[in-house]
């Protein structure tokens, strides 16, 4: 019982963590059709914005400003003006390409310009276990898990308690209605590119402290976002949380419990039945289709 | 067109047979490494280009043909016997893999199939018994055919361009019956399709049937060609590869996979001049062929081509109503 529930708050801010990646993926698909396969190494890059920034003697927190400005500036302005804008009208297959060749750009990039060993990352809490009946959970999870939540409560009220979040939404549900009723519909899309710049930024901050920042680090974390944002709902912002959350939680017991060889394919296969069960997701709305 | 099309095509076929007589050994490798991914490349264009169906597994099926071709020639089968098989596999799984594509399309499908494709990844690198994990299968025989040795590099390519030639062949005569009609439609408007009376749930199955299974032959004479296979080379990685060359060379024209698979496997090797950076200026590159030639280089062609017809014939004055149809 004990390591249950260890292993299940790590799995807990694991999928935390998926679910910030997830969220931002579905963001840039409701609005703009686009399936991003760079999102993994756009989580993977921030990290090493951090390191950049304190290697010129910037503290970590100033240095995680800087990172999630740059976030902001490079994986959502420069990404959608040079690589979504001009590609959109062509149908979603060249950008899918495009979006594969950028993750494979970021990944060398990050390695030839940076370095190719995994570098420390510094920690947002002490190394602290606290025992919680007679389990150890480490203060690190519980930050991770705090701050994911913050993120996607403070997500939620400004999507739904904002003008400016009802605007994106009706973007988001119904382009060509939205621009009718006069909200600005491009600058709606870029928003929520800055949106994902921001996510991807703080759980670029939140996971590398455990796996380290590492070129490879994108593989299987996009991978992981699409499950999360399938097995949720495409269309859904919550969809993407709890799948996010199902995934993390999954992968722990999976690996712990039934066979780790496989961890893998455990998300593979529920991403499978869910398909074919409820194609629209756990929670998500049927699109419809027209003749 | 058709005179300047016929002109490039007999071209491409004497440039094909002779140029491999002046090269050296790499140079032979890249031309079958071609040859034999053009194969893939034209299976996934059966299912993407013409029948619509978003397809991330096809690097799946060259492993799963590599191997099954791999292990029952080791197990003393002639190689024509194991490649039938591989090919027959790959049709098998590919036909069950089509089951999700009647429920679901686009992104999803694609997910699925990249699914599927990771699943059989690590079936691959996990049964050692049957695949022998990551130390994979060495020494891989070249057949011999009818008394015919093609263990050298010379006579192997010349074997596998003339696979490549049977399966082209074969492709283009099935895409001129009213097979090929049918996965159009089913391309251009499934509901339409359907309503038309077209069976739309065997011709789905069927485009990924045989696509998968261009995919098993594929693999079946790559085994024998880098004579040593394990998972690494069939992830989703070859998957990506083999989307990139069907949407580079133009998807759903049918010389389009010959040229991006061509590109597909020469670019990398242009790019080695930039040594360590190579890697960087091909994921580059790539995304400039996508920003400027979205349709693929055939694509392109064509419509540079109409848009000079049009310029030397200028349309007739006609009703507004009919100028905007499609």
């Amino acid at each position: 019982m004990a390591s249950f529930i260890q292993l299940l708050v790590s799995g807990l801010a694991t999928g935390a963590i998926y679910a910030l990646i997830a969220v931002g993926f579905t963001l840039l698909w409701q609005t703009s059709q686009t399936i991003n396969f760079a999102q993994g190494e756009f989580v993977m890059l921030p990290a090493f914005f951090v390191l950049a920034a304190m290697n010129f003697g910037a503290p970590f927190w100033l240095a995680a400003l800087i990172a999630i400005a740059l976030s902001i500036a490079i994986l959502g302005v420069v990404f959608k003006l040079i690589i979504v804008d001009p590609m959109l009208k062509h149908g979603v297959l060249p950008l899918v390409i495009s979006t594969i060749a950028l993750s494979l750009f970021l990944k060398e990039g990050a390695k030839d310009f940076y370095s190719s060993q995994a570098q420390p990352f510094p920690a947002l809490v002490p190394a602290i276990d606290l025992h919680v009946f007679g389990a150890v959970v480490s203060m690190q999870s519980l930050v991770v898990l705090a701050v994911a939540i913050i993120t996607v409560v403070g997500l939620h009220l400004l999507l739904n308690q904002t003008r400016l979040g009802r605007m994106m939404q009706a973007t988001a549900q119904n382009a060509t209605l939205a621009r009718i009723l006069g909200i600005p519909v491009r600058r709606m899309v870029l928003y929520t590119f800055l949106i994902n710049g921001v996510l991807v930024a703080i759980a670029s901050i939140l996971i590398s402290p455990i796996y380290l920042a590492k070129f490879t680090n994108g593989e299987t974390l996009g991978i992981a976002a699409f499950l999360a944002a399938i097995i949720g709902g495409f269309n859904q912002v919550r969809g993407a949380i709890l799948g996010g959350i199902i995934l993390g939680v999954l992968d722990n017991l999976s690996a712990a419990y039934v066979s780790s060889q496989y961890r893998a394919a455990f998300p593979l296969i529920i991403l499978i039945v869910v398909i074919l069960w409820r194609p629209q997701g756990l929670l998500g709305r049927v699109e419809e289709r027209t003749v | 067109m058709n005179r300047l099309g016929a002109i490039a095509f007999a071209c491409t076929i004497v440039l094909a047979l002779v140029l491999p007589q002046f090269l050296k050994g790499y140079g032979i490798f890249l031309l079958s490494m071609w040859a034999v991914l053009s194969v893939a490349a034209l299976g996934l264009n059966l299912t993407l280009g013409y029948a619509g169906q978003v397809s991330l597994a096809q690097g799946a099926f060259v492993g799963i043909g590599a191997y099954t071709a791999a292990l029952l020639m080791q197990a003393g089968w002639p190689y024509p016997a194991a490649f039938v098989c591989s090919a027959l596999l790959c049709f098998g799984v590919g036909w069950i893999l089509g089951y999700p594509a009647l429920r679901v399309q686009h992104h999803y499908l694609a997910f699925v199939t990249l699914a599927f494709n990771t699943l059989v990844f690590l079936v691959l690198r996990n049964e050692e018994w049957l695949t022998h994990g990551t130390y994979g299968i060495s020494g891989v025989m070249r057949p011999v055919l009818l008394g015919w040795s093609t263990g050298k590099p010379l006579a192997y390519y010349y074997f596998s361009l003339g696979m490549m030639a049977l399966v082209a062949a074969a492709l283009w005569w099935m895409l001129r019956s009213p097979w090929g009609r049918a996965f159009v439609a089913l391309r251009e408007n499934p509901i339409r399709a359907l309503s038309l009376g077209l069976d739309t749930r065997r011709y789905t199955l069927m485009a990924f049937a045989i696509g998968s299974s261009l995919g098993g032959i594929s693999g079946a004479l790559y085994a024998p060609l880098v004579q040593f296979i394990e998972p690494n080379s069939f992830a989703l990685a070859l998957s990506f590869n083999l989307l990139l060359m069907v949407i580079v060379g133009g998807s759903g024209y049918f010389f389009g996979p010959f040229l991006g698979a061509l590109i597909a496997v020469l670019l990398p090797e242009w790019l080695r001049v930039t040594e360590g950076y190579y890697l960087l200026a091909y994921a580059a590159a790539v995304m400039l062929m996508m920003a400027f030639f979205p349709y693929g280089l055939f694509g392109m062609v064509e419509r540079a081509l109409r848009a000079m017809r049009l310029k030397r014939v200028p349309p007739a004055p006609t009703l507004k109503a009919e100028r905007t149809r499609p």
